[in-house]
């Protein structure tokens, strides 16, 4: 039971970080690099907008560190609630 | 040397190797043949990962898609990227977990039934099916370009040596080979682009010299090319001009589909380790980002160059301020060969409509914009005289069109067979494994010994290698379309059953079977409503444009609506039936913790 309430408790801490991982791959994404681009016209990058940067070339980076960020985290916390291989 | 001989050697050097690996990595036991016997560091999968993930479409066809449209076309950038967070952080750990070799074999024993396993084995075969086509016809036109033997032989030559590696040596010979094609497309895409930021920017990074100085004219290169582009009469290319709405959901469908791709699922088996199937996929994604910072820098260079070939003058000042290119300079001149060459294979061609020597490039939906209205009137221009530009040829044709050296040519030609040819090696597993793996050990014959599925699981392999073939020689009318296709049902229907298995404990096999089948019907009629049922021309019932479609949503990106339709339906079927039986609950309690033996006793 109580090995259940701890795997229980790493699975919320799981759910958080993903929640949060998410929150911010979509902000990168869908948020500036289109729905929010008209917002961010007036700062300009290389004869463009923030928007389009964001587009084709900085939501791919966030992408990565975002998945090397949560691998991280998720390892860190395997062994904290000891569940790791 | 002569260019065939260069590409010839180039392109045998790069088939001599893997080869080569093929023989060092013989799969001797099913566990090696689906699964690379789970020893494959995560770095090396990472990049087998995206040799596997990157095919034709992300190598030929991407950087021209977003050429000819700019900005709007984005969506693939951010779409063919952004699954692999999800894959991260929803997918690859637990379905590592779960420790099985096949995508339906999850499905199936998630959702404790045999039906929901074939329904999943349907699913992929008819996604992986329709995706290897595109490939096979890849491999076909690469050949035929480069090495100056008809299509068919082309595809011949590709199938005999995916059969070598990929019957041999299984997932674990796959792997392998992925690694090195990986090298070689990767090395192959950035050179030229290199070469040609180096030329026009003074950039050594694409990534940098997209957002760079246009050096001849001293203007910022983006600024420069929204100019020019508009001076032609086409629309600009930084700016946003489709419906906000279908780019997010088309975007969606690019990312959820991209997850739900069982090829790519089944490449983070492999790995030793939970913990080792998300760094993975964080590796994957560096290697895939390598390309895809790339390409929109090729593309808009591209661009830029091939509309500087057609008017001289945009290269340094106004875009009118020099006739256009004569039609004696492109039959003649040695820097023009290359458009020679392209027009013999009917990618590229043009007619002088006007009779007065030059070729003039212009788009005819902005014949009414100053100042090229102007230009029209003043010349007498009859229409658009370079009638066909097609996408492809943006990548493949690109070093010629900067006159970069010939062996530069002949690497791009073996990127490109590399690119289609691992993506094909994957799907080929992933629909062997269905077959031996899901269909006979799974339903037919669950008796057999690990030596027969091994066999069986050769055979299927070699059987799918010749149906591909079959179908990339004489290729249905729908080949276009699978991009649709493929992403619209891995959209949804693998990804949200997948992520229901493991983010729910109270999903049962009623939910998940209802939700698979809502969310494929859905998409598929409203695919075939708009491309014909069965893309079978003029069966469709409306016609294919922005104003028919509902909500303005393109067929492309149903998936997404698919994929909340899967849902939805799941949910409420799940809630009017009975729970799933305690043992399910445990296995999904179990596939949520890294910790293997331990943590499944203690329930």
């Amino acid at each position: 039971m109580s090995d259940r309430q701890s795997s229980n408790a790493y699975w919320q801490a799981n759910l958080k970080l993903i929640w949060l991982c998410m929150i911010i791959w979509a902000l990168v994404s869908y948020g500036f690099g289109i729905v929010l681009r008209p917002l961010l016209a007036g700062i300009s990058v290389g004869g463009t907008d923030l928007g389009f940067w964001f587009a084709q070339q900085g939501s791919i980076l966030v992408f990565i560190v975002l998945i090397f960020f949560y691998a991280w985290r998720m390892n860190k916390m395997d062994a904290e609630h000891g569940v790791e291989e | 040397m002569s260019q065939f001989t260069l590409n010839l050697l180039v392109i045998g050097a790069s088939f001599a190797l893997y080869i080569g690996i093929a023989i060092w990595a013989r799969a001797g036991s099913t566990a090696e043949f689906y699964a690379a016997n789970r020893g494959v560091s995560p770095v090396m999968n990472g990049m087998a990962t995206a040799a596997d993930w990157m095919s034709a479409a992300s190598f030929i066809s991407m950087a021209g898609l977003i050429a000819f449209t700019g900005y709007d076309n984005s969506t693939y950038l951010m779409g063919w990227t952004g699954g692999y967070v999800l894959l991260a952080m929803l997918l690859a750990p637990y379905l590592r977990k779960f420790g099985k070799f096949t995508v339906p074999e999850f499905i199936g024993d998630r959702f404790y039934s045999g039906t929901a396993r074939i329904i999943g084995v349907i699913c992929l075969l008819i996604i992986s099916i329709t995706y290897v086509i595109g490939q096979m016809t890849g491999v076909g036109v690469t050949f035929s370009r480069y090495l100056e033997v008809s299509s068919s032989t082309g595809l011949w030559i590709g199938a005999a040596l995916v059969f070598v590696y990929a019957v041999l040596g299984g997932m674990k010979g796959i792997t392998y080979t992925q690694v090195a094609q990986y090298i070689v497309l990767i090395i192959a895409y950035t050179i030229p682009a290199v070469f040609i930021a180096l030329q026009l920017t003074g950039h050594v990074l694409p990534q940098t010299g997209l957002f760079g100085t246009h050096d001849a004219s001293g203007a910022k290169f983006l600024a420069k090319l929204d100019q020019v582009v508009t001076d032609l009469g086409f629309r600009s290319y930084t700016g946003h001009h489709n419906s906000t709405l279908d780019m997010v959901l088309f975007t969606m469908a690019l990312m959820i589909g991209t997850a739900g791709l069982p090829h790519v699922i089944i490449r983070f088996f492999t790995v030793p380790k939970v913990a080792d199937a998300r760094k993975s996929a964080g590796w994957a994604l560096v290697f895939i980002a390598l390309l895809y910072t790339v390409a929109p820098a090729v593309g808009s260079m591209s661009r830029f160059n091939l509309t500087a070939t057609m008017w001289p003058g945009a290269e340094t000042g106004e875009t009118f301020s020099q006739p256009a290119v004569s039609l004696e300079d492109i039959q003649n001149r040695e820097d023009l060969n290359w458009m020679r060459n392209w027009q013999l294979t009917g990618l590229l061609n043009w007619e002088d409509k006007n009779g007065d020597g030059l070729i003039q490039y212009y788009n005819e939906a902005g014949a009414a914009n100053e100042p090229l209205a102007t230009v029209i009137a003043e010349q007498g221009l009859q229409g658009n005289e370079l009638t066909t530009v097609n996408n492809d040829i943006m990548v493949l044709a690109n070093p010629e069109i900067a006159n970069l050296p010939g062996w530069v040519i002949a690497i791009v030609a073996a990127g490109g067979l590399a690119a289609a040819l691992s993506t094909a090696a994957g799907l080929l597993l992933a629909i062997s494994g269905a077959v031996s793996h899901d269909l006979i050990k799974g339903a037919i014959n669950p008796g057999i010994s690990e030596k027969g599925e091994l066999f069986a699981a050769r055979v299927s392999m070699a059987v799918s290698i010749l149906v591909a073939t079959i179908l990339g020689l004489n290729p249905p009318g729908f080949a276009a379309q699978t991009v649709a296709l493929a992403f619209g049902l891995a959209a949804s229907s693998i990804f949200p059953v997948l992520m229901m298995g493991i983010f729910s404990t109270r999903m049962n096999k009623e939910g998940a079977m209802a939700g698979m089948l809502a969310g494929v019907i859905s998409t598929l009629v409203y695919i075939f409503t708009y491309k014909g049922w069965f893309f079978i021309s003029g069966t469709n019932m409306l016609p294919d444009t922005a104003d028919a479609w509902l909500f303005g949503i393109s067929p492309a990106s149903f998936g997404t609506i698919g994929a909340v339709i899967n849902f939805a339906v799941a949910y409420l079927v799940s809630a009017a039936t009975k729970e799933p039986p305690a043992e399910v609950r445990d296995l999904v309690e179990s596939i949520r913790v890294p910790r293997g033996a331990g943590a499944a006793q203690a329930h």
